[in-house]
């Protein structure tokens, strides 16, 4: 698949779920520690969240970062809306703003 | 010249911050997947270039500033952006 082809996947993506989070490994594995503390954060509001691997393409992880402009995963959206990595998430869930973003 | 030195150099230029630490998280990181010496970095920095931007705003700021090391050498940065106001 081209790196466009893959940009489209992700705009459908985004729009199609809710909340996503593209990320190292997946929800029951996470295979980094700023993954792993993203999951955690949803998984506190107990809301559904869909994950997309980036360690199983290196296509996807490539196009991600270019269709964002940011060169870091983990990537979390919601609405469609391009939220932030793990830093972000991590300020708006002690800030108290996450909670109602997530609609939780 | 070290990763970290290249790093601060930049952001002393770019930012002018009134306060920066760069600290090399990278052992805390060993052994997973393309973990080196110097991949993993946390910046603390108090700017008045941040002033009245959004964190997602300063955090794109500093991503631009090293984007040739997060394209190269580094893989993850943990950013703690603040303006003067703020502290």
């Amino acid at each position: 698949m081209s790196l466009e082809n893959v940009k489209q996947q992700i705009e459908q993506d985004v729009k199609n779920n809710k909340i996503i989070l593209y990320m190292k490994g997946d929800k029951d594995m996470p295979r980094c520690g700023f993954s792993a503390r993203v999951v955690d954060i949803l998984n506190h509001y107990g809301v559904e969240f869909a994950t997309r691997d980036v360690l199983k393409s290196e296509e996807l992880r490539q196009a991600i970062k270019e269709y964002s402009d940011w060169p870091t995963l983990p990537q979390l959206y919601v609405n469609g809306e391009f939220i932030g990595g793990c830093d972000i998430v991590t300020e708006l869930h002690q800030n108290g703003e996450l909670k109602a973003l997530l609609g939780a | 010249m070290t990763v970290q030195k290249r790093i601060i150099e930049k952001l002393e230029r770019e930012f002018q911050p009134s306060f920066l630490r760069v600290t090399n998280d990278s052992a805390l990181h060993a052994g997973h997947a393309g973990a080196g010496e110097e991949t993993h970095f946390t910046i603390e920095m108090v700017s008045s270039r941040f002033s009245g931007l959004a964190k997602i705003a300063r955090h794109r700021l500093v991503n631009h500033c090293l984007a040739d090391e997060l394209n190269g050498p580094v893989h993850a940065l943990s950013l703690k952006l603040k303006s003067p106001q703020e502290l």
